[in-house]
């Protein structure tokens, strides 16, 4: 799938200019968005498949099975834009912060106390109409997940603590907070094997999109990248948070509050992904136990990287990762790789893509000297 | 019985033994980040160096079955992860935060798939001296069993604090560090420099990881590290860049990991999980005591991203 998404961008560049020379100088630098990523991934699939080429699969083995386990089936497909739901909403809590300048990678963090919110709010409405239950954990969600980052803003704001560092550090936080309740006060006595608390209700679930598999988590994702792009690029708020990201100094001397700035970044980036974790609580687990941490949250990261921090380019960008977390389970069937398998892929994918950015501005062709 | 006889004292004993046995892994890693961060530049990849390090040290303890060629093993893989990591960032515009956050991933992601075959194999584990031979009391005993690694870590936070004031070695990466322009005009490449800051670091921080694989908790699983390394990057930051602040700050850290265990030990088990949870809430907690938005903390290396 990756292959073809970098022939179309080729096609694009060389096709193009016959027809208008004027199109590489006005559009060189969207090309080098898609070229300079599409590249990146194509190396990245390459070394990967040299790495498992080393333990004796056969590369192109590989490239087939992922490509059938990620898009070759309507059955796949489903079960990837399942999982790009989650990595567009966790992608948004990297890349909106990313705006500013900040790099928060605690989405995870905001992901499961999202989720916890969620549940209590559900567990404690039992036998109100559905949809007022959905509402309230929608609310929820967000709330406890942006106060969450919110929290990391706040102290690099206040008191000049790195927002990486304790984004990070509230993701074990987090996760500590999550097993302490699911495993004492909120612990489901009936759950044995798996602490977990009890189930919000079949009613409550927010379902499918009709005559498919995939829930409505997906669209909520969608909704909130294209509201997010709208913010980022056609509101003077989102100019002001680029501002404040370019150039701080600037910013407080034409006398934007950076502030609040930073605080209701970091509350609606973390309110993202904590609607990913009441999707995944509304839509897949019924309640919370320790599977929420499925890495949904790191996954994000690269998603925002590699999506270079635009939300709408986080949408393709997160099926794509969607799909090849999806293929993961066929790699193990079929070519009896180990499930980290998708791990190393991702990690050979984040180096290849941050190397790239050394060659932004460096491609003859876009410059417009064709 | 010995057990009834000292009743809570089992805490703090337990604590004591955890500053000792969990701070190592904490030392090592701050100390390699301590170089690293020196020399101007920032590796949160230290996370998945420290898990390469843990595996790879098993790998190799278990088909030698030398534990020291595990140590080495380990340092190695540290050592290629933070070229890996220098070589990125040396290319124009790459941002090093974000470069080890990939590192973290991939290291872990690697490890995760090297190591599989590793889960069930018992590997031979590196030995421990018996400081409490004097004692009768077994939980005295346990607390002093000592690793050599801890006592190698021990001994090289002062040296590393002299070498940073008094040797040529040091002076170079603390002029890499406060300035980059001033090392270039000495004729030194700042690149080569922090690549060799960097490979140092993450030799340290591999060895770190042996000791979570071949000592305590002494074996691989896909859980042994949760967050030792990045909150010991952390710790680098409150320890203000000084290694023997690094040192303290370590067994801090030990003997906080060490509580939740220690108190199931005597029976409170209802915020097991929090406690576990207790150095990461205390580096946050330092954090906000320390840090402040209107001055850059002393000590801080001028050119590092992070601070400025």
């Amino acid at each position: 799938m990756t292959t073809e998404a970098a022939d179309s961008a080729e096609a694009v560049g060389t096709i193009a200019p016959a027809a208008d020379p004027g199109f590489l100088r006005r559009h060189g630098g969207t090309i080098e968005y898609v070229l300079i990523p599409g590249a990146a991934l194509v190396g990245a699939l390459v070394v990967f498949g040299i790495f498992v080429a080393m333990f004796g699969k056969n590369p192109l083995d590989l490239y087939f099975y992922m490509y059938y386990g990620a898009f070759g089936t309507w059955f796949s497909w489903q079960n990837t834009l399942t999982r790009a739901a989650p990595l567009i909403l966790t992608a948004l809590c990297t890349a909106l912060p990313a705006q500013l300048g900040m790099v928060i990678i605690g989405g995870e963090g905001a992901l499961l106390i999202g989720a916890l919110s969620a549940t209590s709010v559900a567990l404690a409405l039992q036998g109100l109409p559905p949809l007022v239950v959905q509402i309230a954990m929608v609310v929820a969600g967000v709330i406890g997940g942006g106060s969450w980052i919110m929290l990391s803003g706040g102290l690099r704001q206040y008191r000049g603590v790195n927002e990486t560092i304790s984004s990070l550090l509230l993701v074990y936080i987090a996760l500590a907070i999550l097993n302490h309740l699911v495993e004492g006060a909120m612990r489901d006595p009936a759950s044995l094997n798996k602490p977990s608390t009890r189930e919000i209700g079949a009613a409550n679930m927010i379902g499918t999109i009709p005559g498919t598999d995939v829930h409505w988590g997906l669209v909520f994702g969608l909704i909130a990248a294209i509201a997010a792009y709208i913010l980022v690029y056609h509101t003077v708020f989102g100019f002001a948070a680029r501002i404040a990201g370019g150039n701080i100094r600037a910013a407080k001397i034409v006398g934007l509050g950076v502030d609040k700035l930073i605080l209701t970044v970091c509350f609606l980036a973390g309110g993202a992904a904590g609607l990913a974790g009441m999707v995944e609580v509304a839509a897949v687990q019924g309640r919370t136990n320790a599977n929420l941490a499925a890495g949904y949250g790191f996954t994000g990261i690269l998603v925002a990287f590699l999506a270079r921090q635009n939300p709408l380019a986080i949408i393709p960008v997160a099926i794509l990762l969607g799909g090849i977390s999806a293929s993961g389970g066929l790699l193990q069937r079929r070519l009896g790789l180990p499930d980290a398998s998708v791990l190393v892929l991702q990690g050979i994918i984040f180096v290849f893509v941050l190397a790239s950015d050394a060659l932004y501005g460096r491609i003859g062709l876009l410059k417009g000297k064709s | 019985m010995a057990d009834g006889s000292i009743g809570l004292w089992t805490v703090p004993l337990a604590v004591l033994g955890g500053a000792i046995r969990v701070s190592t892994p904490f030392l090592f890693v701050s100390l390699g980040e301590c170089i690293t961060e020196r020399s101007g530049r920032i590796n949160l990849g230290l996370e998945g160096t420290l898990v390469m390090g843990a595996m790879s040290a098993y790998g190799i303890s278990y088909v030698t079955g030398s534990p020291w060629l595990g140590v080495l093993a380990a340092g190695i893989t540290g050592a290629l992860l933070g070229a890996l990591h220098a070589g990125i960032c040396s290319l124009p515009r790459v941002n090093d935060v974000a470069v080890g956050i990939a590192l973290m991933l991939f290291g872990t992601g690697l490890a995760f798939y090297l190591g599989k075959p590793l889960i069930e194999p018992t590997a031979p584990r590196l030995p421990a001296i018996d400081f409490g031979w004097w004692s009768d009391v077994p939980q005295v005993r346990a607390a002093l069993r000592v690793n050599v690694l801890f006592l190698i870590g021990l001994a090289l936070a002062p040296i590393l604090y002299w070498a940073f004031r008094t040797t040529r070695w040091g002076l170079l990466i603390r002029t890499a560090g406060e300035s980059s322009d001033a090392a270039r005009a000495m004729g030194h490449s700042v690149q080569l420099i922090r690549l060799r800051a960097t490979m140092v670091g993450g030799f340290l921080a591999g060895i770190g990881g042996s000791f979570l694989s071949l000592f305590y908790p002494g074996s691989w699983n896909e859980g042994l590290s949760s967050g030792q390394g990045i909150t010991a990057v952390a710790l680098v930051i409150f320890a203000r860049w000084d290694p023997l602040l690094c040192l303290w700050a370590s067994l801090a850290f030990g003997g906080a990991a060490a509580l939740g265990p220690a108190l199931q030990s005597v029976g409170v088990t209802s915020g097991y999980h929090l406690f576990n949870a207790a150095p990461y809430i205390l580096t946050l907690a330092i954090m906000i005591v320390t840090c402040s938005p209107k001055r850059t903390l002393t000590g801080a290396p001028a050119e590092l991203s992070i601070t400025r």
